[in-house]
């Protein structure tokens, strides 16, 4: 839904600055948004001061700092440190990335965190995705095939096994679906850069056997046609991929069967 | 998103299903847009040069076939243009049931209107009324 003002209950407030780390020389400000469900209180920022003498490098061992010295309220997801896992995608600085790949210093002054954009609230910075993976699941993210299953494995050329090269390693942590204006106003039925981004890459997979029906289901104005290449989605994913061309990709794709 | 309605997330992304309906829509936004870049300019240069010069001018002009059809291709293909673009924004941004199928409505209803009150005037100039 369009909404050009946040709802009264949403509107952010200035929140709790917490009391800087005694005996650190070398500090960084972090300004994270908080929201609990159980309080019935507006979301807020708080400050944290982290020592970075004392801390990790990237923006998740300041967190996980935070939540070990300052805070242990404060809630986030995270699990491989590495950006594979997708788990920790949160705004900083203004754009969705993976916390745990993104280093202190690539950043001037407070840092600012926020959870993923237009997503609802868990609590704190983590967002409810449960329609986005509903959304993923919907287009049949497996080989589909009805020859039988060969001996020993499906066969693929190296030229072929190369066009999957830009996709695979999509990790569904949803910063490109959550920084679309589109998927803003029409998550609902748009299904976002990640989701067309992993129908393309079993569209044009070599040993699928279910193109025609991939397509068959997103040809719709809705589920494929809001994207309108405004390109957020290439500009912020944390892994260097371009959902916006698998998109066209897919877009030409449907054109191709009707010429 | 609906939350007080015990439904599935899988329910909710299937909603009524594909609509398989959107390839000619886009494929003819972007013909439309490619036929605009060629015929606005041939369009605006003989009207740009006729303006203000009268209506003789205006009928010499337009007497021409080839600026009168250019004229009248522009008109069409522009209107078609704008009816295909501002559909999309409507649906994008209106997201009340019955607004949104009036704007829809209103906004066909309009754009045919203004094309055809276009070709008229450009007949009838043509024509040397």
């Amino acid at each position: 839904m369009v909404e050009f003002t946040l709802p009264k209950n949403s509107r952010i407030r200035t929140g709790r600055t917490w009391p800087r780390p005694e005996g650190a020389k070398n500090l960084r400000t972090f300004r994270i948004y908080r929201w609990s469900p159980d309080d019935g209180e507006n979301p807020r920022v708080d400050t944290y001061f982290v020592d970075t003498d004392d801390c990790g490098p990237m923006i998740l061992d300041a967190l996980i700092w935070i939540k070990n010295r300052i805070d242990p309220t404060l809630s986030f997801r995270r699990s491989c440190r590495e950006g594979i896992c997708g788990s920790c995608a949160m705004n900083i600085g203004g754009t969705n990335t993976l916390a745990c790949i993104r280093g202190m210093d690539e950043y001037d002054g407070d840092i600012a965190i926020y959870p993923l954009p237009h997503m609802e609230v868990v609590r704190d910075l983590v967002p409810d995705l449960a329609h986005f993976y509903a959304q993923h699941a919907s287009i049949m993210p497996w080989l589909e095939t009805r020859t039988p299953e060969p001996e020993r494995e499906w066969r693929q050329s190296i030229e072929d096994r190369k066009k999957l090269d830009g996709l695979y390693e999509c990790v569904m942590c949803a910063s490109c679906s959550t920084s679309c204006p589109s998927y803003w106003w029409n998550g609902d039925r748009y299904l976002g850069p990640a989701t067309l981004l992993h129908a393309y890459r079993w569209m044009i997979d070599s040993r699928d056997e279910a193109t025609g029906e991939r397509l068959d289901q997103l040809e719709d104005p809705f589920k494929l046609y809001r994207c309108h290449t405004i390109m957020n989605c290439t500009n912020t994913c944390p892994k260097g991929l371009n959902p916006a061309k698998a998109i066209a990709e897919i877009k030409k794709m449907m054109v191709e069967r009707k010429l | 998103m609906e939350r007080k309605r015990y439904v599935t997330d899988f329910k909710r992304v299937e909603g009524l299903g594909a609509a398989h309906d959107g390839v000619e829509h886009w494929w003819q936004q972007r013909l439309s847009a490619v036929a605009l870049v060629f015929l606005t300019p041939f369009f605006l240069f003989p009207f740009a040069r006729t303006l203000g010069q009268g209506h003789e001018a205006m009928r010499a002009t337009y007497g021409d076939w080839w600026n009168a059809a250019i004229a009248i291709l522009f008109v069409i293909t522009s209107m078609w243009h704008l009816r295909l673009g501002l559909q999309v924004v409507i649906e994008d941004y209106v997201h009340s049931k019955p607004v949104r199928t009036a704007a829809l409505v209103a906004n066909s209803l309009l754009s045919v209107a203004v094309a055809i009150g276009g070709v008229f005037a450009i007949a009838k100039i043509a024509f040397g009324a």
